[in-house]
């Protein structure tokens, strides 16, 4: 048993203290130390993309990066996303309205490697979309509705910026 | 899938890194992005008494123009040289590289340093830096040295590394409009690791004919390889589609048995290797001509 260690780290806002083992994985530290469980894991060695989350404005594994790595960062995991009241984020409602999921399973990854790409690039092309959502793995849908949702959280993300968002159904 | 035990240190100096990488003897790994450790930790197949943390080392991150040649900080992300002007537009073969490399998700972790010290014989990087005789500065306990990148890749996932020393900057030359460059890989799927690839290099002297001809080769080898024979072929030659096909066929012939692996058989990688070399010279003279002033 290594020395366990204190990391300082905010994550959807809300500072955290916490000792951690070298060892343990972000990921493993949201999900049983924070209790942030909507950060899914699955392959654990970074092929699967399922546990993505942004760190300082960054989508990454969490599983493949320590939790001590994280002291001092800003984090932001789909816990999120949605508002204070529950309202779905544009990138979650896309993924309703265009069927983006089916088990949701590998979701989390996908709503987060997507809002980093829709934050620096909100006009995105079918090429950069397609290497983003590459490095996700998903087994229900076969991409091509998530490719659509996509597209349509970008509207719906540009309308929002331009101040002709409509309330949606 | 959890990694097994260890001590962990995150270093501010490089001084201190080579001081614990020496104290542990060994036992020690670095952390550089850690795409590639971090799966070797979960999975235990790597188990170091002692992770040294890169991450928080000052000054390893940077991108600087000297002397007709780019200083990249070994921490450099590979997200970082994709977005930078300077690397699109002066050295455009390893902007093609990087943005081979895995996703975005994985680029915004994995740094230069990291890969080449990595030394995956299918990875982009390394064999990169063997077409544009990179060379690799690496600090240990008695002061830094230079190394080719030639010289740096020893064999499958070993460099020319000691126990002790640290890969602090890896120096590529800035290309002229006149540089001619190509870059090829095959894959199962984008963003994988190549089961053949090709980066070359060349230019045309005055009569046209290609000079300085470079060809690195990736996923066919121990280490990147460099097809002597093939750039022989191909030096002082006029550019032509029969030209790149007959040095493709040579790069076939002249590689030594390459891997043989769930991907891809050696015979079907030595043959891949050919049409990636083809492909990558003819993108390189088309580039070469266009530079000059010619029709590409």
């Amino acid at each position: 048993m290594t020395q366990m260690r204190p990391i300082r780290l905010t994550v959807n806002g809300v500072a955290y203290e916490a000792p951690v083992e070298p060892r343990t994985t972000l990921a493993d530290f949201l999900r049983a130390d924070l209790e942030l469980t909507g950060t899914h894991l699955g392959c654990e060695h970074g092929v699967c993309g399922i546990c993505t989350v942004l760190v300082d404005g960054q989508a990454v594994r969490s599983c493949l990066m320590l939790a001590v790595q994280a002291d001092g960062a800003n984090l932001m995991t789909v816990e999120g996303l949605a508002g204070p009241d529950g309202k779905l984020h544009p990138i979650q409602q896309a993924f309703v309205e265009e069927h983006g999921l089916q088990c949701g399973f590998c979701t989390p990854g996908f709503l987060i490697a997507i809002y980093e790409l829709l934050e620096n690039n909100p006009s995105p092309s079918e090429a950069e979309i397609l290497d983003v959502l590459g490095g996700q793995i998903c087994r229900c849908t076969g991409y091509q509705s998530i490719l659509r949702a996509v597209h349509s959280a970008a509207a719906k993300l540009g309308a929002v910026r331009s101040g002709t968002a409509q309330e949606s159904a | 899938m959890k990694p097994a035990p260890f001590e962990y240190l995150a270093p501010t100096t490089i001084g201190e890194a080579i001081t614990a990488l020496q104290e542990f003897d060994g036992e020690a790994k670095l952390l550089a992005g850690g795409q590639s450790l971090m799966p070797m930790l979960n999975m235990r197949l790597a188990r170091p008494g002692l992770v040294v943390d890169l991450g928080r080392v000052q000054d390893l991150d940077y991108i600087r123009e000297s002397d007709g040649h780019l200083a990249i900080g070994a921490m450099t992300t590979k997200r970082t040289l994709e977005r930078s002007p300077l690397v699109q537009n002066r050295q455009p073969l390893l902007h093609a590289a990087t943005v081979s490399i895995g996703h975005p998700q994985i680029r915004n972790r994995g740094t230069i340093g990291g890969s080449m010290a990595q030394a995956d014989p299918a990875a982009e990087y390394p064999a990169t830096a063997v077409a544009l005789e990179a060379t690799l500065r690496v600090i240990g306990p008695t002061g830094d040295r230079i190394v080719p990148a030639e010289d740096f890749f020893v064999t499958y996932l070993t460099t020319a590394l000691e126990p002790g020393e640290v890969l602090t900057e890896v120096t590529v030359p800035m290309f002229e409009a006149k540089t001619g460059w190509g870059f090829s890989e095959i894959s199962r799927r984008h963003g994988d690791f190549a089961m053949a690839g090709a980066a070359v290099t060349l230019s045309l002297d005055a009569a046209g004919c290609c000079a300085e001809p470079r060809i690195a080769l990736f996923g066919v080898g121990p280490t990147p390889v460099r097809p002597r024979g093939a750039e022989d072929a191909v030096r002082g030659e006029q550019p032509s589609d029969l030209l790149c096909q007959n040095a493709g066929r040579q790069v076939s012939e002249e590689i030594d048995e390459p891997l043989s692996d769930v991907h891809a058989s050696a015979d079907y990688r030595r043959n891949l290797a050919g049409v990636m070399a083809r492909q990558a010279l003819s993108d390189a003279m088309a580039r070469a001509t266009a530079g000059r002033g010619g029709r590409a």
